[in-house]
């Protein structure tokens, strides 16, 4: 078994638009995307959703000059029309296992990286 | 003891036949492909230095025993290091004085990790070419009119993320199969092509064209009932039977319609018309294109080619797959049926030339010039050529559409 993690990049404008049965269809659609998981024999071993970029502080710090200061600001570093608006951390066979289950998660736009094994060192 | 030269010759034999079938039963027992292949080429290395006492009946066989010690050995000697690695070897447990007999299954696992989707379409290709047909990175590199650092960086990051994103050495769901398998036949159809272009210039190029052609008779025989496989192999084999024909005397290129079809290889061409035969009701891309060859390599010349029935799968292969060039080569054969009305193909030409995708192909200025010297307007046909002739950067091609020209 192999950690995923499941990115899900989607427009936020869909928060400003949704309405209560829009809502509950899509988290009708997240837990039939649970179900998935657990059906193929994967794990789910945490998802959450995020609020909205307008909400985020990014920081900043070259570490290559450890001894200048961290930069504080507002917002994310790229202003695009999908944003990192959720997660899942998913334990899946394989790649294969977890592009399979990605099909079936509900975002316009997923990005799935593998969770680095950090326990050896550097990789 | 047998002379070195025909053991180099047994054993380079063997590296063309087999390399791809005694690396992939190496990678079933390493799961690492590195490693794997390291010890496959060890396994070549040690026939140079063993076969001169006698060349086994059986040299695939021994080739895997020895590559896959090899694996074992080095995993063993890991072990003794460092306590803590992964038990690798759950089911296969290899006996010592056992020749193992490679499966062939194991070979259609690698070619589907090697075109994993996850893979970009170059990565897909270069890795294809080092470890399904025993390409060096050098080689590769020259087949691909790539920089040889390009291509071992490609290959590198491949590997890379196989290892670290976990992409499996296992055969596709059945659900996945057609899609999986029509990018395995593209990368194959991409890799022989590869081998055609570059065998022109290049004299000491490795037989790649054959390799491919291999690797397509290994998808025949392991996934019979995929009849996509039946309409890939017919293809090359098509060109394979006309490939003594391409070139002239001086190393020029010529066209299908100007090739010597007494010479084409007829039981080659037999063979490709059977399975493009049996290809066909599937009606998949492959055996589309496949059908569209047959219909070339059946008729006697280029005048006698029964361009009705090349328009009718064009069509059907427009629906397959609707790209501008299908599109453009449907228009190329609909002006060459007996009464076509060349006015009406010319305006659908100039309409299809404004799709971007096409901007900068000089195919469709040559068939523009074809057209237009057609209808008796020689003064614009000369400027069409111009044209194709600047967008073509192959000299064989140039001086092909410079003698169009000024014919």
């Amino acid at each position: 078994m192999a950690e995923y993690m499941f990115l899900l990049f989607d427009d936020e404008k869909w928060y400003d638009e949704v309405t209560p049965d829009l809502w509950e269809a899509t988290m009708k659609l997240h837990g039939e995307f649970t179900e998935a998981v657990a059906a193929a024999g994967a794990r789910i071993l945490e998802g959450r959703a995020l609020e909205r970029t307008s909400t985020a502080t990014t920081v900043t710090k070259d570490w290559d000059n450890p001894a200048t200061a961290p930069v504080v600001s507002d917002g994310p570093f790229i202003e695009t029309k999908e944003a990192l608006g959720g997660f899942y951390l998913i334990e899946a066979r394989d790649l294969d296992q977890a592009l399979e289950l990605a099909q079936v998660c509900p975002s316009g736009h997923l990005e799935v990286r593998p969770v680095m094994d950090t326990s050896g060192g550097a990789s | 003891m047998i002379e070195a030269r025909d053991v180099a010759r047994r054993v380079e034999e063997a590296h063309r036949h087999h390399w791809a079938t005694v690396l992939a039963a190496t990678v079933r027992l390493t799961r690492d492909l590195d490693l794997a292949e390291d010890c496959a080429q060890d396994a070549f290395v040690q026939a140079l230095r063993r076969w001169p006492d006698g060349v086994p009946d059986n040299p695939v066989g021994w080739l895997t025993t020895v590559a896959k010690r090899q694996a074992l050995d080095r995993h063993r000697r890991e072990q003794t290091l460092r306590r803590k690695l992964p038990l690798l070897l759950v089911e296969d447990t290899v006996d010592r004085d056992q020749v193992d007999e490679p499966v062939p299954a194991d070979l259609l696992r690698l070619v589907f990790t090697c075109c994993h989707p996850a893979l970009s379409r170059d990565a897909q290709l270069a890795l294809t070419l080092r470890l399904m047909c025993g390409l060096t990175t050098g080689e590769a590199a020259k087949v691909l009119l790539t920089k040889e650092a390009t291509v071992a960086a490609r290959i590198t990051r491949a590997k890379q993320k196989i290892a670290r994103a976990g992409v499996p050495f296992r055969l596709p769901s059945d659900e996945q199969l057609p899609a999986r398998l029509d990018t395995v036949l593209t990368v194959v159809h991409l890799a022989y092509t590869a081998g055609h272009t570059a065998s022109g210039a290049d004299l000491i190029r490795p037989d790649l064209t054959g390799r491919a052609v291999g690797l397509a008779r290994l998808l025949v025989a392991q996934l019979p009932d995929e009849l996509e496989t039946l309409g890939l192999l017919a293809q090359l084999l098509f060109a394979e039977a006309r490939g003594s024909t391409r070139l002239g005397p001086a190393g020029e290129l010529v066209l299908l319609a100007d090739q010597d079809r007494s010479r084409w290889d007829t039981p080659l061409v037999h063979e490709g018309l059977a399975l493009a035969t049996r290809a066909l009701p599937g009606d998949g891309r492959f055996a589309l294109q496949a059908a569209i060859a047959g219909l070339h390599m059946s008729a006697l010349s280029w005048d006698t080619t029964d361009w009705a029935q090349v328009v009718r799968m064009y069509d059907a292969l427009l629906v397959r797959w609707p790209t501008p060039v299908v599109a453009l080569n449907r228009l190329a054969a609909t002006s060459l049926v007996p009464g076509a009305d060349l006015e009406d193909v010319l305006g659908r030409l100039e309409v299809l030339a404004l799709d971007p995708t096409l901007e900068r192909y000089a195919y469709v200025a040559a068939t523009r010039a074809d057209v237009l010297s057609r209808l008796g307007r020689q003064r614009e046909a000369r400027t069409a050529y111009d044209t194709a002739i600047g967008l073509t950067d192959n000299e064989a091609e140039r001086s092909f559409l410079r003698a169009r020209r000024s014919s």
